[in-house]
C-alpha cells in the first residue's frame, strides 16, 4: 500500500507539468469561455463586464440566425458522412480484392486525406471557378452545359459543392478503416457461404455488413463529430455565402467572436455546440455498446 | 513525512520553472519599462504590427524602420509581418498587454477599436500635424465621435479600369463619367459581342461586396449611414444602387459569376480579356500590365469611378491607418515612430508601392515619375474617397448587408425588401449602442 501510494505520488509529480499546461491551455479557456456565456463580454457595448445570467442564451437560441446555422451544419455532417461510409465501403471492398496494382491503388488512395484541409478548400475553389474553373472545361467538353457558369452562385448548390470538396478528402480515411477490418476478415465464413449457394450480394448484407458494423459504427462517430466543427473548407471555398447558404455554425460563431467583437454570444454559441457534440457522442456511444454486446 | 516533502518540493519545483518560463520575459520587460518611464534616454523596445501582402512590401517597412532607428539610438524596434486576415485576431488578442504599441489597421475598424478602448485617441497628438493636406477620406477614417484613433498611412481606393481597346472598337474614346454612360456602353459592346459580360465585380458574400456597393450607393446620392449618424439603408440613392446591380445582372451586363467573385477574381477575369470594365485597387493597374499573367498588356486603362447627376464620383477608402494600442507602454515612443513612417520624406521616398496620404506630394516631380498615369487619376479620385460606415456595430452590419445584398442579387428577395430587412437589423444594432 505504501508502496504504491509513493509510485502514485511520483507518478503525479512527473505529470505535474503536462497536468499544469493541460490546465492553462485547455482547462483556463473552457471554463472562462463559460463564464463568458453568461457575461456581456461585447467589446463594443457600454454595460461590458455585467452577468446577464441566461439571456445570452435566450437571445441566441431565440434568433433564426442560430437555426438556421444548426439545419445547415446538420445537412452538411449528415450528407457528408453518408456519402464517405457508403463510398469509402464500396471503395475499400474494390481494394481488397487481389488485381494487378491493387498495392499501388492502395496507397494513392490516401493522397487527398494527406492534403490539409485549407490546401483542399483552395484547390477546390479553383475546380469550381466560373471563369477558368476545370469543372465548366470538363462539363463543357462533355456537352453538359453549353457555356461557362457560376457554380458557387447559388447557396444550396455551393452547400452541396462544399460536400463534395470534403466526401473528396476524407473518403480515404474511411477506405482506411473498412480496409483494415476487411482485412482480417474469415475468408472460410465466404468460402462456406459460396458452398452453401450464397451470391455476392447475399454475402454482403449477411456476412460483410453485419462484420463491419462496429467499424461503420466508429467511422459514423468519429466523423459526425468532425463534420459538425468544420470550418477550414467553408472558409476557404465560400465564407459562408452566397446569401448564407453555407453559413454553419462554426462560421457564425467565428464571426460573432472575430469580426463582430460579441465574445459573450460567441461563447454561447461554443457552448450550444459543445452541448451538441456531446450529445451525439453519448448517443453514439450507447449504440456502440450495443453493437458490442450484440457482437459478444 | 520525508516522502511527502520530497513529493511537495518537486511539485514546487516544477511549478516555479513553469512560472519563471511563462512570466521570466514579461518580469524582465516590465522593469526594463519602469526604467524608461524614469529616463527616457533608456533604450525603449518597440513592438510593430504590420501587414505582409499590398502596399509597402515587408523590405520597404524593415528599411524605413533601420532608417528611423538609426537616427533614434535609444529605440528598438520589432518588426512582425502578418497576412491581412491576421491582423484583426492578434491586435485583440495582445492590446492589453500592449504586445504590440504600433499596430496597422483597416479603415474599418478605428470606431470599433475606440469604443472597445483597444487604441489610443491622439486627437491631441495629431494637433502638430498639418492635416489640411492629408486627403479628408483618409483623414475621416480614423474618426469617431470627433476624436482621432490613428494616422492615415497606407492610401488606396477603389478605380474604373477599362479596356481601351474594347471602348475604341465599341466607338467610344474616353472612359464613361457616369454610370449611366457605362451601362450605355457596356450595351453597345456586349451587342457588338466583343465581350460577353462587359463588367466585373467582386460581388461574392464579404467585404468586397459592401466596397462596391459602398461607391454605388455613394454615386447614386444614397448612403449606408445617413447625415444624423443612423443607418439609411432604404434611402433613395441606396435603392437605386442596388437596383442597377440587380438590373446590369438580369441584362447580362454584369458578369453573373460576380456573386462569387473577390478582387482577385475580378482582376483574373480582366486580364483574360474577359471584361470591359472592372472596378478594383490600385493594385490591378500593375498586375493588369504584367506579361505574364495578362492577356490585354497595354490595353489596360484607369480611369476615376463615374458618378451620376450632380456627384462627379465616389470611390471607397481601402486605407490603412497606424494606430497605438491602449496597453502600449510607450506611447509617446510609438507615436512618433507613426509620424516617422507617415511622414512626407518617407512617403515620398517609398512612393513606388503606395501612394502617400498628403495632398502635396502629388505634384512632386519625384512622386509623379513612380506611376504617372495612376498619379493623376489619384491625384483627383482620392477627394472622392467614402467611407463604409464609421460606426463600432460595422462588423455585424456588414455581415448583414452582404447576406441581403446577395439575396436581391441572386432573386431571393426583391431589392426593396433587401434593403428593409438590412435596415430593421441595423436599427437593432445601432439602438442597442
Amino acid at each position: 500500500m505504501q508502496l504504491r501510494n509513493s509510485e502514485g505520488r511520483f507518478a503525479l509529480a512527473i505529470a505535474s507539468p503536462a497536468l499544469l499546461i493541460v490546465c492553462f491551455v485547455v482547462l483556463f479557456p473552457l471554463l472562462t469561455t463559460f463564464v463568458y456565456s453568461f457575461m456581456n463580454i461585447e467589446l463594443i457595448s457600454k454595460n461590458r463586464g455585467n452577468f446577464v445570467g441566461l439571456s445570452n442564451y435566450v437571445q441566441v437560441l431565440g434568433s433564426s440566425n442560430f437555426w438556421l446555422a444548426l439545419e445547415r451544419t446538420l445537412y452538411f455532417t449528415i450528407l457528408s458522412t453518408a456519402l464517405e461510409t457508403v463510398l469509402g465501403l464500396f471503395i475499400a471492398l474494390l481494394l481488397n480484392e487481389k488485381f494487378w496494382g491493387v498495392g499501388f491503388l492502395r496507397s494513392i488512395v490516401i493522397i487527398p486525406w494527406a492534403i490539409p484541409t485549407i490546401v483542399n478548400g483552395s484547390l477546390w475553389k479553383w475546380i469550381y471557378n466560373g471563369e477558368y474553373g476545370i469543372m465548366n472545361a470538363i462539363f463543357l467538353k462533355l456537352g453538359l452545359i453549353n457555356e461557362y457558369r457560376s457554380w458557387l452562385s447559388d447557396p444550396f448548390a455551393a452547400m452541396n459543392l462544399v460536400v463534395v470538396a470534403d466526401v473528396w478528402k476524407m473518403t480515404p480515411l474511411a477506405v482506411i478503416f473498412f480496409l483494415a477490418a476487411l482485412q482480417s476478415v474469415n475468408i472460410t465464413t465466404y468460402e462456406a457461404a459460396t458452398v452453401d449457394g450464397a451470391g455476392p450480394i447475399r454475402r454482403f448484407f449477411s456476412l460483410t455488413i453485419p462484420y463491419m458494423t462496429p467499424t461503420i459504427l466508429v467511422v459514423l462517430v468519429m466523423r459526425t463529430v468532425e463534420k459538425f466543427k468544420a470550418f477550414d473548407i467553408f472558409y476557404m471555398i465560400t465564407r459562408g455565402g452566397p446569401a448564407d447558404g453555407t453559413k454553419v455554425l462554426i462560421y457564425e460563431t467565428y464571426l460573432r467572436a472575430f469580426t463582430n467583437l460579441q465574445y459573450s454570444i460567441a461563447s454561447t454559441y461554443a457552448y450550444l455546440f459543445v452541448i451538441i457534440i456531446m450529445a451525439l457522442t453519448a448517443i453514439y456511444l450507447k449504440v456502440l455498446k450495443k453493437s458490442e454486446e450484440n457482437n459478444a | 513525512m520525508f516522502r511527502r516533502w520530497k513529493w511537495v518540493l518537486s511539485v514546487a519545483v516544477v511549478a516555479i520553472a513553469m512560472m519563471s518560463m511563462s512570466c521570466g520575459n514579461g518580469g524582465a520587460q516590465k522593469t526594463a519599462q519602469k526604467d524608461t518611464v524614469k529616463a527616457t534616454s533608456s533604450p525603449v523596445e518597440l513592438n510593430a504590427l504590420f501587414m505582409k501582402q499590398a502596399g509597402y512590401s515587408e523590405e520597404d517597412i524593415t528599411a524605413m524602420t533601420t532608417e528611423y532607428t538609426k537616427a533614434h539610438p535609444n529605440i528598438k524596434v520589432n518588426l512582425t509581418f502578418v497576412a491581412y486576415e491576421e491582423l484583426e485576431p492578434k491586435i485583440l488578442a495582445s492590446y492589453s498587454s500592449g504586445g504590440y504599441d504600433v499596430v496597422l489597421g483597416d479603415c474599418i475598424w478605428p470606431p470599433k477599436f475606440s469604443k472597445a478602448g483597444v487604441v489610443l485617441d491622439v486627437s491631441n497628438r495629431l494637433s502638430s500635424v498639418n492635416t489640411q493636406d492629408i486627403f479628408k477620406g483618409a483623414m475621416d477614417s480614423v474618426v469617431y465621435e470627433g476624436k482621432y484613433y490613428g494616422m492615415p498611412w497606407l492610401n488606396d481606393c477603389k478605380y474604373l479600369f477599362y479596356n481601351k481597346s474594347m471602348l475604341q472598337k465599341a466607338g467610344f474614346s474616353t472612359p464613361p463619367a457616369t454610370w449611366e454612360e457605362l451601362e450605355n456602353m457596356a450595351k453597345v459592346i456586349k451587342a457588338k459581342g466583343l465581350v460577353k459580360y462587359p463588367i466585373a465585380w467582386s460581388w461574392s458574400q464579404a467585404e468586397a461586396l459592401i466596397c462596391d456597393y459602398t461607391v454605388l450607393s455613394e454615386a447614386f446620392g444614397g448612403g449606408i449611414i445617413g447625415s444624423d449618424g443612423k443607418p439609411a439603408i432604404t434611402a433613395q440613392g441606396n435603392q437605386k444602387a442596388l437596383d442597377f446591380m440587380v438590373r446590369t445582372l438580369k441584362e447580362g451586363l454584369s458578369n453573373p459569376k460576380s456573386t462569387e467573385m473577390l478582387e482577385d477574381d475580378v482582376l483574373n477575369t480582366f486580364v483574360a480579356g474577359n471584361a470591359a470594365f472592372g472596378l478594383n485597387w490600385t493594385y490591378m493597374y500593375a498586375a493588369a500590365q504584367d506579361p505574364v499573367k495578362s492577356k490585354i498588356g497595354k490595353d489596360v486603362g484607369i480611369a476615376q469611378i463615374p458618378g451620376s447627376g450632380a456627384i462627379k464620383s465616389a470611390t471607397v477608402n481601402g486605407g490603412m491607418p497606424l494606430m497605438i494600442t491602449s496597453g502600449s507602454k510607450h506611447p509617446d515612443e510609438a507615436w512618433d515612430y507613426i509620424l516617422y513612417l507617415s511622414s512626407k520624406e518617407v512617403q515620398k521616398k517609398y512612393a513606388k508601392n503606395a501612394l502617400p496620404i498628403w495632398k502635396s506630394l502629388f505634384d512632386d516631380p519625384d512622386v509623379v515619375a513612380t506611376n504617372p498615369e495612376v498619379v493623376q487619376v489619384s491625384k483627383i479620385q482620392y477627394d472622392y474617397i467614402r467611407n463604409r460606415p464609421q460606426v463600432p456595430y460595422y462588423g455585424e452590419l456588414s455581415t448583414e448587408l452582404q447576406k441581403d445584398i446577395q439575396s436581391a442579387l441572386l432573386g431571393k428577395m426583391n431589392s426593396k425588401e433587401a434593403l428593409e430587412t438590412a435596415q430593421k437589423v441595423a436599427l437593432a444594432l445601432a439602438g442597442k449602442q
